[in-house]
């Protein structure tokens, strides 16, 4: 057992699959001597060299394009878009070529790409470098979406994801890189679509990913005092999703609450509750729940950001708003 | 498909060969707009009627290995890397003989054996997919070519500089291939461009840029031979402009011509692809008028069989092939 941060297991992760996997390289604006805005890539290239970490000019539909060429052709690449923010520049490669590729050739052509960017808001990065977009690709089939929220999950889903034969959005909390959390000698390497029950309960279920995973686990320490039961599952990949250990969850429960940091419309909290409507609504004792962002942009200044954010505080009043119903 | 050696100058067989490749090309494509004026083609014909060389110049000199991202004007790319004109034309009806099942139109079918990179229907959208491929085959030591086909209109994507510039600066084997047939649905490029090449757009990149009569095989062939001598000696990436003309309307179911009037007619009489290298051939004794006279009939034989196939081949059945291959499998 060790104690390492998110970024420590993203940059791991990224060095064992470069040396496990001769066709997997790393391609994006300075990601190479300067090892990445966030730092994630930080001594690759010293340890890899330019031919396996690829500074590239800024350039996104470019550098995504060239993800997934590479990729059709038995390559693994793992690009990075700066901020998620940018993802909107990558829409029309990811959307029409990655997303399409196997479908249309009946799997003779797949794409194995990840596509790694930072996401969320806290950083006072005001509305161009502060969102959550994922809700964008959440209905593009093809397209897997997996979001870490601890060392370990980081390090193994990015493996999982390098190792998924098809295009992968993996967003990074932002404002997570830092935590820090124990690891196993021998970390596993997650497939995507797996959730992870993070805190057993009985009472209510709360689905989050990302930042809102140590918000609710902490809303739950709190609504235990008060006797409530709350199980906490990390999503962990957003699409696919996990349905049968958010079924099962639900069951138990009988009350569920979805907690995002993207703003409430259109992303994983709609079509969570579009999903649960239709497979379990028989086992609910009350309303599902959402807890997401306001419909308006992240604005800069820290009290407008602050207010604009999903809280610890804002899981806590759905908790006890479920509960009392 | 046959391997091609590379040579300043094609061989009278080959020559024969490109004109039965481009005489294909020619046949086909007539063959749907002919067969769509009474018969509604399910994949809406965009004819590539009068673009052939093109295809036929850029594609003939290929080796196996290399990599095709053609446009949507590029068929005969498909049929000289080895896609059978049945597959074509089934694909085109939307039968199971056809690319992927039906799941994908002709136009933009991948195809591994031939070479051919799945496509897009977003215009220029296989242009970044180029670059991948060609850095891909860099990072894997290859010495393969890729090369990428699209249009007057989709040079003005912003992702088309981008891939110029990042293919410069990698040094990448690619040959970005305008085919100026001088309208963009129906924006004259006169009007979208103030460059008189598309190909000096090149300059901005320190690559080269060269601008050929899209109509000429030979000329178009030969500034390729060069282009992917170029990038098969790693010396770098070409911008090789095509200027050519289209005779139908960008799809066959546009409701106006805006060109002048005439001007169709004006260049399928002086300037038509076909016409301009059987003239090339016979008068330098080449071919003669037999050899073409045999082609022509062996051609015509090959798409009627296409045209039957496609007609006899059956639906894909939902049941069987709509859920399959959404997402790749472990």
């Amino acid at each position: 057992m060790e104690t390492i941060t998110i970024r420590e297991a993203l940059n791991r992760a990224l060095r064992d699959e470069l040396k496990n996997d001769d066709s997997v390289f790393l391609f994006g604006e300075d990601i190479g001597k300067h090892g990445g805005a966030m730092q994630v890539t930080a001594n690759l290239y010293n340890e890899f060299g330019p031919n396996r970490v690829i500074d590239t000019p800024l350039s996104e539909y470019a550098i995504i394009g060239a993800g997934i060429g590479a990729a059709y052709i038995g390559m693994r690449p793992v690009v990075e878009i700066m901020f998620a923010d940018f993802i909107t520049l990558i829409a029309d490669q990811l959307i029409n070529n990655a997303a399409k590729a196997c479908y249309t050739t009946e799997g003779e052509t797949t794409c194995p790409l990840v596509i790694r960017s930072t996401y969320g808001c806290g950083a006072r990065s005001g509305p161009h470098h502060s969102q959550s977009l994922e809700g964008m690709y959440m209905g593009i089939p093809g397209i897997k979406i997996a979001v870490p929220s601890n060392p370990m999950d980081a390090y193994g889903l990015l493996r999982g994801a390098i190792r998924d034969n098809n295009p992968v959005l993996f967003l990074e909390p932002k404002m997570m890189y830092g935590v820090r959390g124990e690891v196993d000698d021998d970390m596993p390497i997650i497939p995507m679509g797996k959730a992870r029950i993070a805190r057993t309960g009985t009472d209510v279920t709360v689905l989050a990913y990302g930042t809102l995973v140590p918000k609710a686990l902490k809303a739950a320490e709190k609504a235990e005092k008060e006797g409530i039961s709350v199980e906490v599952i990390d999503l962990r990949c957003i699409k696919p999703f996990d349905e049968d250990a958010i079924l099962t969850s639900v069951k138990k429960t009988g009350r569920v609450i979805i907690a995002q940091e993207a703003c409430e419309d259109g992303g994983v909290a709609p079509q969570l509750a579009a999903f649960l409507s239709d497979k379990a609504i028989e086992y609910l004792d009350g309303p599902i729940l959402r807890v997401a962002a306001p419909n308006t942009p992240v604005p800069f200044s820290p009290t407008l950001e602050d207010y604009f954010v999903p809280s610890e505080g804002k899981v806590m009043d759905a908790i006890k708003a479920l509960v009392s119903k | 498909m046959e391997k091609t050696e590379e040579k300043r100058l094609a061989t009278p067989e080959q020559m024969l060969e490109m004109y039965r490749w481009l005489k294909l090309t020619r046949d086909t494509e007539a063959g749907m707009v002919a067969y769509h004026q009474h018969t509604p083609i399910t994949e809406l014909p965009h004819s590539s009627l009068g673009q052939e060389a093109v295809s036929v110049g850029c594609c003939y000199p290929l080796r196996e290995g290399d990599l095709v991202h053609p446009s949507l004007r590029t068929r005969g790319a498909f049929l000289i890397r080895g896609i059978s004109s049945r597959i074509m034309m089934a694909g085109a009806l939307g039968k199971v003989t056809g690319a992927a099942h039906g799941k994908s139109t002709s136009h933009h079918m991948g195809d591994k054996a031939s070479g051919i990179v799945v496509g897009t229907g977003c215009v220029a959208g296989n242009v970044p997919v180029a670059v991948g491929t060609a850095l891909g085959t860099m990072l894997q030591g290859k010495d393969s070519v890729t090369v990428v086909f699209f249009g007057d209109g989709a040079c003005n994507r912003g992702d088309v500089h981008e891939c110029m510039n990042m293919a410069s600066v990698f040094n990448l084997p690619i040959i970005f291939v305008i085919e100026n047939n001088r309208y963009a649905l129906t924006t004259p490029a006169s009007f979208h461009s103030r460059v008189k090449d598309l190909a000096s757009r090149a300059s901005a990149y320190d690559i080269p840029g060269v601008t050929v009569d899209g109509n000429d095989v030979m000329a178009v062939y030969e500034a390729m031979i060069e282009a992917i001598r170029r990038a098969r000696a790693m010396e770098g990436p070409t911008v090789l402009e095509c200027k050519t003309y289209r005779y139908r309307r960008h799809s066959e179911r546009e409701p106006h011509d805006l060109r002048p009037e005439g001007e169709v007619e004006y260049e399928m009489e002086h300037n038509d692809p076909v016409k301009r290298y059987v003239a090339y051939l016979l008068e330098n004794g080449f071919a003669t008028q037999e050899q073409i006279d045999a082609i022509d009939a062996s051609v015509k034989e090959e798409v009627a069989d296409a045209f039957r196939f496609a007609e006899e081949s059956p639906y894909p059945e939902a049941e069987k092939y709509f859920w399959t291959n959404v997402y790749a499998e472990d």
